[in-house]
């Protein structure tokens, strides 16, 4: 019962939070109403058993991404008036398109076939199983290879970005490390006859 | 009780909601950016209820790797924005076109 009334307290706010992501006129404000739907979808892991991902939700996404997010859109000056211009020009093509996804949904979710008896059996895990445990148990053997192949990616994302906004800046004074180094005594003495 | 298709539900909100933000917010890269990352979260969440209900640990290995891939996405993207933003001092989308060279 309690469970039950988690459940629909984080279903309905994260959903609020994805209504306010979309019609906020502030991308500011956008982007907090992304972080509360990350907190509250986190939520909703952790009554699913996976509390290392709720926590990796709420660190790495609310703590990394979207302050990544947050430093961008401060840097970057925006014309908050002419960003929200045709507003509601395309909003019958979008709405109907999404209303008739979401038809189909849950429709395909209500339909009865993820509604077998095994599926609707399972309890949670006992106090000594560990998510964390369970899961590095698979990723490390199982889905190594796609473990590695998540890092490189990261690798490439991290030399990416940097190579896309680093600039050198002509009027800026730069040491020439080599020419420091190789300077030699009789460069920079000279001897005066007094 | 709470079953799998509650939550899969809750992941249909999410997903159509995203996807309503991108034609809404056509103008605004930012937003449209943070409409992908509704949809992936939609996405994810899918995944998780199915790895608890079918009591399988690999729909949150995948989680792991699309948290991975839409990380790496938004740093790219927003990189190329911060780009675009110096050289144009405008995020207009109706500009961008003028990247290809």
């Amino acid at each position: 019962m309690l469970e039950a009334g988690f459940f629909y307290l984080f279903a309905a706010m994260s959903v609020v939070g994805g209504m306010g992501v979309v019609l906020a006129r502030n991308t500011m404000h956008s982007v907090m109403f992304l972080i509360f739907c990350f907190f509250n979808t986190a939520g909703l892991f952790f009554l699913l058993d996976a509390e290392f991902l709720g926590i990796i939700l709420i660190l790495i996404y609310v703590g990394a991404v979207m302050v990544l997010f947050m430093f961008v859109i401060m840097m970057l000056e925006v014309n908050q008036a002419k960003i929200k211009e045709g507003f509601l020009q395309y909003l019958p093509m979008g709405g109907i398109i999404a209303i008739i996804l979401m038809i189909e949904f849950v429709a395909a979710s209500t339909s009865g076939v993820f509604h077998t008896e095994a599926i609707a059996a399972v309890g949670h895990f006992g106090r000594d199983v560990n998510n964390t445990v369970e899961i590095g148990k698979v990723l490390y053997t199982q889905y190594l290879l796609g473990f590695e192949i998540a890092a490189i990616i990261l690798l490439v994302a991290l030399v990416g970005a940097i190579v896309l906004t680093l600039r050198t800046r002509k009027d800026a004074k730069y040491q020439n490390i080599s020419k420091q180094v190789n300077v030699r005594k009789e460069d920079r003495i000279r001897k005066v006859r007094m | 009780m709470i079953g799998l298709s509650d939550y899969l539900i809750v992941a249909a909100c999410l997903f159509s909601l995203g996807v309503i933000g991108l034609f809404l917010n056509r103008k605004n890269v930012i937003t449209i950016l943070m409409c992908i990352e509704l949809i992936l979260l939609a996405v994810n969440i899918n995944f998780v209820a199915f790895s608890h209900y079918l009591q399988d640990i690999s729909g949150q290995i995948f989680v792991f790797f699309v948290l991975t891939v839409a990380a790496s996405e938004v740093a790219v993207g927003l990189a190329i924005l911060v780009a675009f933003y110096r050289t144009r001092r405008s995020i207009d989308v109706e500009d961008i076109n003028s990247l290809q060279g």
